[in-house]
């Protein structure tokens, strides 16, 4: 199986596709459609309206602003910090992700090893995607403390000294949370390139070898070329997964110190949860609702165009 | 030096490169894991001893016997249990209808609502909440099971349908159609013929939904509001706030709320590899 076939698997298949029609279908599908009619569009459009408006939710009358709310929030300096931080932090681990999935899922693919050894390895290496946001975050808040293993690690191998910090000091904390994130997501990477080089053709590294190519010019000229589309989804659903990131962030540093750990995630939920300035947090909520559907509609094409 | 034996201590180097390699990759993703585990056998004095140790001198099962005899705690794995389990039953039942409409049907607006179905994928939980918190404050289903259970399924619905319309894709019509022709109903060849044969697949969706409801975070924060409503996830958050950290006690939650998860995976392996390669799955 490669990545994603979202699009291609809700046809049926193609001969039948003048089978049947009639009202029969619609009888199978009305749960969903109501489900996704109360669960998804009616909140979005109350989303889109709150954010035109004042006094939402916590007032019986709301009255209609226009875009006042967004003049206020895209002029918020601490929305343009939390704008900077998400981009820092999703680049940061997406492309992390990349290189340690792609890195690990070569290693397991080996011909150098038998079957059982890559089967122990890669169960352990997957083990990071197996454990829910609030278990990691309190034990790298365990591993990370200032009087913790990794303090020690690190002091007894020379490589720092002393009690660092690593979540409450401002010019640490962004890039921890950040390796957090990178170590409890490259597993999903390394699954689908592991399927994908398990995919790739073997002729095509032997015409590679006859042509005389090196390891190196394989891995650029085959692997790489190979892996593409499965790497460009991967990409795009981790940047839009990534993007939306809440929990790590709340139960690790909950956007601090002094803001420099706030994504746009955990700027919205205090918004609405901590100042109940709900108009406001629904404005915030809605830009960042744009950008992952930009993301999406790219995803959506990248999917049909391999279709 | 003869060619052959260069190319084999070339391909002995390389061995032993890529078993360092690979040690060196489970190290950073086991370690963190074994030091929860030995954390959770410590008493809490010694967390944070130095010389830090892996292996405690007086192992005990102190800090689970402590979670598992407190009732507040054995009832955020109750709420747990209860949401995801119904979670995973509702999204089956309404995912199965959708798919066999969606693999043995056309019809009008079936190119439509597969688009809807794929970019709710995306749509961020932060954007549904705030109204999700109105809506289910004006339906009087804030901090019940229902408002958890409704909600969760906007998560686990649309790769559920996706999933299970590409494993009866795989099926042969020829089984459901031959029993409609006998005269029998859509629902009789649904479920008492493709259901049945559908199994394997209808597990493993299964697996991921429960998987999905029981590691569920934000929804469960917010709507939610009484202890006796936390689910597990909220209740490791809880357990750290309190004014004394029980270290043992946390890592020992966290370990026990990720058993359910473990033991699925150990025993399905098979699916979640396959599911996770299709990258219809949420990390």
């Amino acid at each position: 199986m490669t990545s994603s076939s979202v699009d291609r698997t809700l046809r049926a298949p193609g001969r039948f596709s003048k089978a049947r029609r009639g009202s029969e279908p619609y009888a199978f599908i009305l749960p969903t459609a109501l489900l996704i009619t109360v669960l998804m569009i009616v909140p979005i459009v109350m989303v889109i309206g709150y954010s035109f408006s004042d006094n939402v939710i916590t007032n019986k009358h709301p009255e209609l602003v226009w875009l006042a709310n967004y003049a206020e929030v895209l002029g918020d300096p601490v929305f343009h910090t939390a704008v900077i931080n998400t981009v820092v932090f999703t680049v940061g681990s997406v492309a992390a992700h990349l290189v340690l999935g792609l890195a690990f899922a070569m290693m397991l693919n080996t011909q150098l090893l038998s079957r059982f050894t890559k089967a122990l390895f890669r169960t352990v290496y997957i083990l990071p995607w197996l454990f829910t946001a609030a278990v990691i975050a309190v034990l790298w808040r365990l591993l990370l403390s200032p009087n913790g293993v990794v303090n020690y690690l690190l002091d007894s191998t020379g490589i720092a000294s002393g009690q660092v910090e690593w979540l409450s000091n401002p010019d640490l904390a962004l890039g921890s949370v950040t390796f957090i994130n990178i170590w409890a997501g490259y597993p999903f990477f390394m699954i689908s390139l592991l399927a994908g080089l398990q995919g790739i053709p073997h002729d095509l590294y032997e015409a590679a070898t006859v042509d005389g190519a090196n390891g190196i010019q394989k891995f650029f000229s085959v692997t790489i070329p190979q892996l593409r589309p499965i790497i460009i989804s991967m990409l795009l659903l981790d940047l839009i997964w990534t993007s939306q990131q809440f929990a790590l962030i709340w139960m690790t540093t909950g956007g601090g110190p002094i803001n420099v750990t706030e994504m746009l995630s955990t700027y919205t939920y205090k918004l609405a949860f901590s100042r109940y300035e709900f108009a406001l947090a629904s404005t915030s909520a809605v830009l960042v609702l744009a950008l992952s559907m930009v993301l999406a509609v790219f995803y959506v094409r990248h999917q049909r165009a391999r279709d | 030096m003869t060619t052959m034996t260069k190319r084999n201590r070339n391909r002995l180097l390389m061995k032993v490169g890529v078993i360092l390699g690979l040690v060196a990759g489970a190290m950073f993703a086991g370690f963190p894991i074994l030091w929860m585990l030995s954390s959770s056998f410590k008493s809490n004095g010694e967390i944070f001893e130095f010389p830090p140790r892996l292996v405690t001198e007086d192992f005990s099962f102190g800090a689970y016997l402590s979670i598992l005899t407190d009732p507040t705690k054995v009832r955020f794995f109750v709420n747990s249990y209860v949401v995801a389990i119904a979670v995973t039953l509702l999204t089956l039942f309404v995912a199965i209808m959708a798919a066999y409409a969606f693999s043995r049907f056309e019809f009008r607006g079936k190119r439509i609502i597969n688009v809807v179905i794929v970019s709710v994928q995306a749509v961020p939980p932060i954007t549904l909440l705030i109204p999700y918190f109105g809506l289910v404050v004006v339906l009087g289903l804030y901090n019940t099971y229902p408002g958890l259970i409704l909600t969760y399924m906007v998560f686990t619905l649309p790769y559920a349908i996706i999933m299970m319309t590409g494993y009866f894709n795989t099926l042969p019509r020829e089984l459901d159609e031959a029993v409609r022709m006998d005269g029998a109903g859509s629902m009789t060849a649904l479920w008492k013929v493709l259901v049945p044969i559908a199994v394997p697949g209808i597990v493993s969706v299964g697996i991921y939904t429960f998987m999905i409801a029981w590691n569920e975070y934000l929804f469960a924060l917010t709507l939610t509001k009484t202890e006796d409503m936390r689910t597990v996830p909220i209740g490791i958050q809880l357990l750290m706030g309190q004014h004394s950290y029980q270290w043992n006690e946390i890592m020992a939650m966290s370990i026990l709320g990720s058993v359910p998860v473990l033991i699925l995976f150990l025993f399905f392996q098979r699916y979640f590899m396959g599911g996770l390669a299709s990258g219809s799955v949420k990390s």
